[in-house]
């Protein structure tokens, strides 16, 4: 129970000092809307053919700037401050305390689920009243937000795990953003992946959990089937995130 | 180990691969003092604190802290330390009486923050974020952060490392205001000047192995080193010959004397006799830096291939 409170009391400081940030508060808040604006621009006026469905650019590209919104909330956020954290020695200095180490993980996570879900609102009801998108309701709601939050811990975890692999806060934005913006274009985050992409395209896509998340997204807003396997995909990466992160997480800066 | 002994450490020892950072030291910290760890850098003085501290686990030795094994009890002995790290960190975006407040929220039973803002002299500044702080009040804001869960005993490393001289003026006061609250404080220096202002003790340490201790008056022998007598003869005049004198580069003429009052009542008999003035006459006692130099010897030159001097990143980050 002093775990919970910790955790919450601690969350309410990360949340403070972030919009006090004007880079990060910006940054992730006005990419996935600008992207939005430039696609609809570009491409608003045509279809697009998801499985079995055909729908609107616009609604394709609300879906995908929430799955790009959230995974930067989650995942760029969490792991660039936690470098730059790491590396000023505010890890450290927490781990001095006896402030217990999952306290202040679950703070980070719980704000960035906080993060993701205002920025997926923020995006579907500007493509509500800009672009016509069309938003999940009722059941459809219920399992969007099921994928919204197992997205969100998934790649929070995942985000948590590349610090190790981030020698200093100076590496970090070229790291991470190497890590995950190929991923982005080859998991038709950014140019829907038609039929005739090449087969390996395809395979990436399918090995890793942002084109899962996608499909979870876009259940939501285009209303193709929502398949569970793919909340599950999101999730075994999440998990697979936590052990990495388990084993291999600095709380102090490398020598 | 007795239980009026604030930390005891005997044997302590720390290898990383073959590097011997640590070789074998003993030291003791009554509850109460301010003890002070001096030494140049890469002299094993922040490996020692943090194992102390529990950051690192020791290769061999023995060690007790307020009574309790760093290692095993750990998660306890937390809630009885408080840390000023060698690099500050502080969140920027955070105010002084937010960071506090939040800090204070990690200990069972922690001071008011307002209280701990008010010792360390940061009241005026209470709502303006870290960021917004001179190097001097974020140190201030770090020692207030290590106060908040009223520790019996602080660790302070190297806290005015960096800082000009009124800054450090600042600290100082502040920490020898904790001294007189009664709380026992650890400090680890590379300034001789520091040691000798704010310590009760002094342990020299170099090359991971501690080469004197004692307190600031009788380190090293230097209550026992020969004051010194200068004074600046005019051409044509020869120095009194009863006394052993050296002509020092600057050309004044130096004594070193066992017995001053003889030696001055020599050194004002001859002046008067060959109208010489003592307007120049100094005596000097030997520093605490003169002995401190001749304890390590040319250990600074050694250590810098171990560990580089780090440029101190006193502002709590870019971004």
């Amino acid at each position: 129970m002093k775990t919970i409170n910790l955790m919450l009391r601690q969350a309410v400081y990360v949340n403070k000092a972030f919009w006090r940030n004007p880079a990060s508060a910006f940054f992730t808040f006005a990419f996935p809307i600008m992207f939005l604006i430039i696609f609809n621009a570009l491409l608003g006026n045509h279809f697009v053919r998801i499985g079995d469905k055909r729908a609107h650019y616009s609604t394709y590209y609300v879906s995908a700037m929430a799955t790009f919104g959230l995974i930067s909330a989650c995942y760029t956020n969490i792991a660039i401050s936690i470098s730059y954290a790491r590396d000023e020695g505010l890890l450290k200095r927490i781990s001095g305390t006896p402030l217990p180490k999952i306290s202040y993980i679950g703070a980070r996570v719980l704000h960035a689920l906080f993060v993701a879900a205002l920025l997926v609102v923020i995006t579907a009801l500007f493509g509500r009243f800009f672009y016509q998108a069309e938003l999940p309701s009722g059941i459809t709601l219920l399992r969007f937000i099921v994928a919204l939050v197992v997205g969100a811990v998934s790649f929070s975890a995942l985000g948590f795990a590349i610090t190790a692999r981030v020698r200093d806060a100076d590496a970090s934005p070229a790291v991470v953003n190497a890590s995950i913006f190929p991923l982005l274009f080859l998991s038709g985050i950014f140019i829907p992946l038609g039929n005739n992409a090449p087969s390996w395209i395809h395979w990436v896509a399918r090995v890793f959990p942002v084109w899962h998340f996608a499909l979870s997204m876009q259940a939501g807003f285009i209303g193709t089937s929502y398949d569970w396997t793919d909340v599950l995909i999101v999730a075994a990466w999440g998990i697979f995130g936590l052990l990495a992160s388990v084993k291999y997480f600095r709380w102090e800066p490398a020598r | 180990m007795s239980s009026a002994l604030a930390v005891a450490v005997k044997g302590l020892k720390k290898s990383y691969g073959d590097f011997e950072a640590v070789k074998g030291i003993d030291f003791e910290i009554s509850q109460g003092e301010i003890f002070s760890l001096l030494g140049p850098n890469g002299a094993g003085k922040t490996t020692t604190v943090e194992i102390l501290e529990g950051f690192r686990k020791k290769s061999s030795g023995e060690l007790e802290v307020l009574g309790l094994n760093p290692e095993r009890d750990r998660t306890k002995l937390k809630e009885h330390i408080g840390i000023v790290p060698q690099t500050g960190a502080l969140d920027r975006y955070l105010t002084v009486m937010e960071t506090v407040t939040m800090y204070a929220g990690y200990y069972r039973n922690p001071q008011s923050a307002e209280h701990v803002i008010e010792l360390v002299g940061l009241q005026e500044k209470k709502n303006e974020r870290a960021l917004r702080l001179s190097g001097g009040q974020q140190r201030r804001l770090e020692v207030a952060i290590a106060l908040v869960g009223n520790p019996d005993l602080l660790f302070l490393d190297e806290p005015t490392t960096g800082f000009d001289p009124a800054a450090r003026r600042e600290t100082w006061q502040v920490i020898k205001g904790l001294a007189e609250l009664g709380k026992t404080i650890l400090l680890t220096t590379h300034y001789m000047d520091e040691a000798e202002f704010l310590a009760d003790h002094i342990a020299v340490i170099a090359r991971g192995e501690i080469v004197a201790a004692g307190t600031p008056y009788n380190l090293g022998g230097r209550d026992k080193l020969l004051p010194r007598i200068s004074l600046l003869y005019p051409n044509g005049v020869n120095p009194p010959a009863e006394l052993k004198s050296v002509i020092t580069p600057s050309g004044t003429t130096a004594f070193d004397v066992e017995d001053i009052t003889s030696a001055i009542y020599i050194i004002t008999e001859h002046a008067r006799a060959h109208n010489v003035s003592l307007n120049t006459l100094q005596i000097v006692r030997p520093s605490l830096e003169d002995v401190y130099l001749s304890l390590i010897g040319n250990d600074e030159g050694q250590a810098s291939g171990n560990e580089a001097p780090a440029p101190r990143g006193r502002r709590p980050g870019r971004r």
